[in-house]
């Protein structure tokens, strides 16, 4: 049953990551990018990781894939345009398949039985982000916070002129 | 063998029965509003409103229903085939979706899972990409505008209304619907239910996240994406026939489902509002909390005029965001000054404290000026 279902949304996956990088249009393969990044959150839901895989939906759809469509929009001036397939650009994704490959194949960790992992909750998330990782959490907060002030300050430089 | 097969087949019928339940419910909830709608705005303008199909007009839906299943599906010449067509079943089925974590009742939620409210709003950040599909699938500059202007306002009051949402979820320690309409179970003096609506960082936040959920439903005082006067239609402008009513039917599911949560998080979910009636089913009540606040929905429509795109803008960076943080501070105070009559009274004081100095600060500077234009004169 779960085996089943992992061929299919694997499938469907790499379809739509070959679709992204392959389509003709830029503004269908920003779309079959985001149909791409729900696979993947299904294969975390597949695996039990709900938090995991609502995050992915939430991030990567409603803000990564809305971003790409957005800079897409405001910078370029031919989007009907059908642009040739670059084939160099495949040379780096086979590079990296080739060595992901490699060294997955060279080790020995993977015969090794996983341990019994209790689920991870919402809850269990919570408390680590409060404890042992405040520290961390606060780093993310003060550099996001950083960037919101940049980004009102370039607006606010802008408008002076 | 035989006990898991039989097991799976349980749960798929099961899942069929909610789906069912809920595709039901809500498409009659859908079909019975959009007439209501139409008689309440008529009553407030002065007129009868639809009243010639069925008793009361009341089958006027059906009417409308077998209207736009045979008027003619226009596609444009231009327009991105895939993605025009795509767009309007996106948006229906993520609006869908998202009505499946709410509890209706006791034990009465279809989809239960440990972070529905994340589920909630993961679900209903696809709709923005929904309407930029159907914006830039259509290739018709009105539907490009307004498919820019849904999206710029949408991104801007999901923040309030996610961050309205954190005081609940840090007071109840979960993000489980079922948990969060729980904790408001209790009574005091068996008269006062412990809705959340009823402190002061819940009153203040149910107000902010019932005018995100306004903005986000693209209803009418913040409808400027559809802004008839300005762009026709907005990205809905090249829709025609079944699939104008399929945008149609998800702006209703999207109310909905953002007043169904408004509902689980500030106004006790299904519980009753005093303890003597508990009698009445779970199920009741909510619809009626649920059906009070899709009034006022159409009583703020018949009420209010369209808002500018600055005004809405402003509105959202200037003055929500800070009330929605303030928010939260005042959920930890309450917290932490007991959760009782003392935490009250401090927790009002934030907010109170806080909406002052906000409303001064934003008063200063020019009042009711004229509209500046940077690109044009």
């Amino acid at each position: 049953m779960s085996n089943a279902a992992f061929v299919i949304i694997s499938i469907l996956t790499l379809a739509a990551a070959l679709a992204a990088a392959t389509l003709p249009k830029l503004m269908h393969a920003a779309l079959s990018f985001a149909v791409m990044f729900l696979g993947i959150s299904a294969l975390f839901f597949l695996l039990g990781a709900e938090f995991v895989g609502l995050v992915q939906i939430f991030i990567y759809i409603g803000a990564v894939a809305v971003l790409i469509v957005f800079t897409i929009l405001l910078t370029r001036h031919d989007l009907g345009k059908v642009r040739g397939f670059n084939w160099g650009g495949g040379v780096v994704p086979v590079a990296v398949f080739g060595g992901l490959m490699w060294a997955i194949l060279k080790t020995k960790s993977v015969s090794i039985p996983p341990p019994h992992i209790q689920p991870v909750t919402v809850q269990r998330i919570g408390e680590l982000l409060m404890t042992s990782y405040v520290w961390p959490l606060m780093c993310v907060g003060v550099l996001l916070t950083t960037a919101l002030i940049g980004a009102l300050i370039l607006v606010l430089e802008e408008k002076r002129e | 063998m035989t006990g898991h097969a039989s097991g799976w087949l349980l749960q798929a019928f099961s899942s069929l029965i909610n789906i069912g339940a809920l595709l039901g419910v809500f498409l009659t909830l859908f079909a019975l509003i959009s007439v209501l709608e139409r008689k309440i705005l008529g009553r407030m303008q002065n007129r009868y409103g639809p009243n010639r199909v069925g008793p009361f007009g009341l089958f006027q839906p059906v009417a409308d229903g077998i209207k736009m299943l045979i008027k003619e599906d226009i596609v444009p010449a231009r327009a991105d085939k895939a993605v025009h067509f795509l767009a309007p079943i996106i948006i229906a089925a993520v609006a869908i979706l998202s009505l499946g974590v709410i509890p209706y009742g006791r034990n009465m939620t279809p989809f239960v899972i440990d972070g529905g409210i994340l589920f909630f709003f993961a679900v209903g950040s696809a709709t923005e990409l929904a309407v930029f599909m159907a914006g830039w699938g259509s290739n018709n500059k009105f539907s490009m505008l307004g498919a820019m202007r849904a999206i710029a306002q949408m991104i801007s009051y999901e923040l309030p209304l996610i961050i309205t949402v954190l005081p609940v979820v840090m007071i109840v320690g979960s993000l489980n619907p079922d948990k969060i309409v729980a904790a408001q179970g209790a009574y005091s003096f068996s008269v006062l239910p412990h809705w959340f609506v009823l402190t002061p960082w819940g009153a203040a936040a149910f107000i902010l996240f019932f005018v995100s959920g306004l903005v986000e439903s693209n209803r009418t005082p913040f409808d400027v994406p559809e802004g008839e006067s300005e762009i026709v239609a907005g990205h809905m402008t090249e829709y025609s026939g079944f699939k104008y009513a399929t945008f149609f039917l998800a702006e209703y599911m999207g109310m909905f489902a953002v007043s169904g949560l408004a509902v689980t998080l500030f106004l006790g979910g299904w519980h009753a509002p005093m303890s003597i009636l508990e009698f009445i089913p779970s199920y009741v009540w909510f619809f009626l909390k649920l059906s009070i606040l899709l009034f006022v929905y159409i009583w703020l429509r018949g009420t209010l005029p369209r808002t500018r795109v600055d005004q809405i803008m402003n509105f959202a960076w200037k003055f929500m965001l800070p009330m929605a943080f303030t928010c939260v501070i005042a959920a930890a105070v309450w917290h932490y000054t007991g959760r009782a009559l003392q935490g009250w009274l401090w927790s009002f004081a934030v907010i109170a404290a806080v909406y002052v100095t906000l409303s001064m600060l934003l008063e200063t500077k020019k009042k009711f000026a004229p509209r500046t234009y940077r690109f044009a004169e």
